[in-house]
């Protein structure tokens, strides 16, 4: 009976009027629904933005924008995406699935869960209008070092007011996953049985809730400093713009941690259920996810080595830095044993986490250069940085959330998407994002800086490959737009447990998952755990 | 399957609400507001601002009505319990560290950056060249001497006064605490309302040094990196004083109207807790911003 209770489309069959399910919600799943749909909307806004950058340097020369406005493309693309992409997606995928696989009747506190969803639309109103504003939207880089950010357009109090929204959406959404991990799971579902997803939820929420108020304060001070004659940042009356460099990356670090540690649980989910195996080393996962939170407090000043700081400063940051590389390794090991021997198949979420894997770890081998400060003196603000965390951040983050939305979308739609379309999409996506960012490795070795919309001719072959890729690439995300749309409208029905290899209480629960989901608690069953039975 | 019973081995699944939304638009206009103001748009930014605050206090009211109306119906469990003294405390803690940014601040520029701007170690050639002349000390106001000569707030004066006041009214809270769980409510009311005056001596004692320190010392925010930090900790500081004064009144009328009992009364251990966050924030603004 509950098959026919879809939560996507037959808004209808519990007769709450469109507004008081859509707007008015509690739901986990409709506001899981919310985020994600926002935050690919916010992706292709992003990526428009990515493309005009993209495009400008097509070719060496200024063709197609004036600076100014590449400065604000640069600055407000990655906003969008940090904030408004892969933030919100990691949010909606926890929405939909802690209180699932969990064995929780929702979040712990829904109606909060709805308002951490609805501050977000107003507040990228907000930043996004700065664009249309005279002077222009804020044009000093995502990170609004100060002198600079506050030598633009008056916008800037519209964009620290934005950031201050998007900063109590995320706290209060990460209060609520707090919550619901350490009081609503299941009997039984003990914590070091719950899913690595949750685990890994878990911790960055906790990162989450020490790290957004820090930002909150480093751009209050940003404020005052433009509008109330502070002088935080300002040398002449004792202040010091690197002030703001040291409080916005003890914010920042953990914050690039915050947008991969859920893609880490999301790939530690997808590879056991292909591999048909259970996680190889679960405790060692759930202490290398905690090893990387801890350290990401300890080594903020490597995104300021050349800033000027004394040398023992340089060495601690540095070594600190190197360090994480162990919790990772550990994690990418695990994932690579749990392969071993599996009997594998490669359907799409599979070979994004596949993706994920190989790329993503690429990704980590460029960090640990930049993290050898006399080689980062060379690599600091080149497009080798550029690289590197997109490299993270697109063939990390993005393709982890790319893997777990085809991963979840039959429980979620109660249909399949189409494979054939599916694996097009990876293998489009895969091929031009090498060819869009594998070359800024080389542009950036050479010495192109980032965020400039002209460059020497020298890098003109380089650049326009890059470009290329950009917009299959961009082209490419349409493709995933309307595999997830058609998979909303219908397709082949899917099964409960979706996957073969899946485990899980996810998938115990029909397809599409009912409404409401376990009202009463579940039974847990040791077996039934994507990590296998942990007990001995 | 939808369970909005009051059955209490069921986690209670609130129904529907608009106040997340009406809280949503809310923040927009005062936030939008303030930066319109900020901006010269006086005007709208005042209406805008000012509608916006109308509208979150609107959105409080309704909201925090809404539970305590399903609160006293009985239809929160234990469970339900838990997950609000969850929140609250992680939302404390992220208040914590709000204040971090601001203390970080602080010692940064005690530690470092003024020193460095007056010639210790690798600021030598900054003192030199740019700033020279400049002896570092604290207080200051910066090689410029921004905002102009200040004069300062001696610790021991009101500093001390208040904070031997926020210290006896985390006394008075504990003492309404005792009251309320062995169920003597007009020594609950007593205490609390004692806490209530206390926290509003407080803020008349530090509306007073502000005034003072504008009007007769020349200490202003624009003081430099003295003034920054001393206004900007205290004033958030105070700020936060106040939102806790407003919730002790709060549930000082709840009291009056039984709303707790004595094994349970989240509301009131909620209130307690932030009261007490904000009298550890001030033991460490009257150590580092008064007395060292």
């Amino acid at each position: 009976m509950a098959t026919d209770h879809t939560a996507h489309h037959d808004a209808h069959h519990h007769t709450p009027s469109f507004a008081q399910r859509w707007l008015f919600g509690t739901n986990h799943k409709d506001i899981g629904t919310l985020y994600l749909v926002f935050s690919l909307v916010m992706f292709l806004i992003g990526g428009a933005m990515a493309l005009v950058i993209r495009a400008e340097l097509f070719q060496p020369g200024l063709q197609l924008v004036n600076p100014e406005f590449f400065n604000q493309m640069t600055t407000v693309h990655a906003l969008v995406m940090i904030f408004g992409a892969v933030m919100p997606a990691f949010v909606g995928l926890g929405n939909w699935m802690i209180p699932l696989m969990v064995g929780a009747p929702d979040m712990a506190l829904p109606r909060m869960n709805n308002w951490s969803f609805w501050i977000l639309p107003f507040a990228f109103l907000m930043l996004l209008s700065t664009l249309f504003m005279e002077g222009g939207g804020p044009a000093g880089g995502w990170t609004l070092y100060p002198p600079l950010s506050l030598q633009g357009g008056n916008s800037i109090a519209f964009v620290i007011f934005a950031i201050h929204l998007m900063g109590i959406s995320s706290i209060m959404g990460a209060i609520n996953i707090i919550a619901t991990i350490l009081n609503m799971r299941a009997p039984g579902m003990d914590l070091l049985k719950m899913p690595i997803f949750v685990w890994s939820w878990l911790i960055t929420a906790f990162l989450l809730i020490a790290v957004m108020p820090v930002l909150a304060g480093a751009v209050t001070m940003l404020l005052t400093d433009k509008f109330f004659a502070t002088s935080f940042f300002n040398a002449a009356g004792g202040g010091d713009p690197v002030l703001f460099q040291h409080i916005f990356w003890f914010f920042g670090h953990p914050e690039v941690y915050i947008m991969i540690l859920p893609a880490f649980g999301i790939i530690s989910e997808i590879i056991p259920t292909f591999a048909r195996k259970p996680l190889f080393g679960y405790q060692a996962m759930v202490y290398a996810i905690a090893s990387i939170a801890f350290l990401s407090f300890i080594v903020w000043a490597h995104h300021m080595f050349t800033v000027g700081m004394p040398l023992g400063g340089e060495l601690f940051f540095m070594y600190a830095t190197m360090l994480i590389a162990v919790p990772t390794g550990v994690k990418v090991f695990n994932w690579v044993s749990t392969m071993w021997k599996g009997s594998m198949t490669f359907e799409t979420p599979m070979l994004f986490a596949l993706g994920f894997v190989v790329m993503f770890t690429i990704g980590g081998f460029s960090g640990l250069m930049l993290a050898i400060v006399p080689a980062d003196f060379q690599y600091h603000d080149t497009y080798f940085v550029v690289a590197h965390f997109h490299y993270v951040l697109v063939t990390g983050a993005i393709f982890a959330i790319m893997a777990g939305t085809y991963y979840w979308l039959p429980k979620w739609t109660g249909f399949m998407y189409n494979e054939t379309l599916g694996k097009w999409h990876f293998w489009l996506s895969t091929i031009f994002v090498n060819l869009l960012f594998f070359p800024q490795h080389f542009l950036g070795l050479a010495g192109m800086p980032r965020r400039i919309p002209d460059y020497n001719i020298a890098f003109s072959d380089f650049n326009m490959i890059s470009s290329v890729g950009a917009f299959g690439f961009g082209l490419s995300q349409l493709l995933f737009a309307y595999i997830v749309w058609s998979c909303a409208r219908g397709g082949a029905r899917a099964t409960d447990r979706v996957w073969e290899g899946a485990k899980g209480l996810e998938w115990t629960v029909p397809s599409p998952a009912p409404h409401h989901t376990f009202t009463t608690p579940p039974r847990i069953d040791d077996r039934e755990l994507a990590h296998g039975d942990v007990s001995h | 399957m939808a369970n909005t019973t009051h059955d209490p081995n069921v986690y209670y699944v609130p129904h529907g609400s608009k106040w997340p939304l009406v809280g949503s638009v809310g923040l927009f206009l005062t936030v939008g507001g303030f930066a319109n103001w900020m901006n010269g748009s006086t005007g709208l930014g005042q209406v805008m601002s000012l509608a916006g605050v109308a509208i979150l206090l609107w959105m409080m009211w309704g909201w925090f009505g809404d539970v305590i109306r399903e609160s006293v119906r009985g239809m929160y469990n234990r469970q339900v319990g838990v997950s609000f003294r969850m929140g609250m405390i992680w939302f404390i803690f992220s208040e914590v560290m709000f204040f971090a940014a601001f203390f970080g601040a602080l010692f940064y520029a005690r530690a470092l950056s003024v020193p460095w701007l007056g010639g210790v170690g690798d600021g030598a050639a900054t003192n030199a060249f740019l700033w020279s002349g400049f002896d570092a000390a604290w207080p200051t106001n910066g090689p410029a001497a921004i905002g102009g000569d200040f004069g300062l707030i001696p610790a021991w004066g009101l500093p001390l006064l208040n904070t031997l006041i926020l210290l006896a009214s985390g006394v008075t809270i504990t003492i309404a605490h005792h009251a309320l769980k062995a169920g003597q409510r007009t020594r609950l009311l007593v205490w609390l309302g004692a806490t209530i005056v206390l926290g509003v001596i407080f803020l008349v004692f530090q509306a007073e040094e502000y005034v003072h320190a504008y009007r007769d010392l020349n200490l202003t925010l624009g003081s430099g990196i003295y003034g920054s930090t001393f206004f900007m900790l205290t004033g958030f500081h105070g700020l936060h004083v106040t939102l806790g004064t407003i919730m002790l009144i709060v549930i000082w009328f709840r009291c009056l109207k039984g709303h707790f009992s004595r094994d349970d009364h989240f509301g009131f251990e909620a209130v307690a807790w932030y009261w007490h966050f904000v009298d550890v924030v001030w033991l460490g603004l009257f150590l580092f911003v008064y007395v060292l």
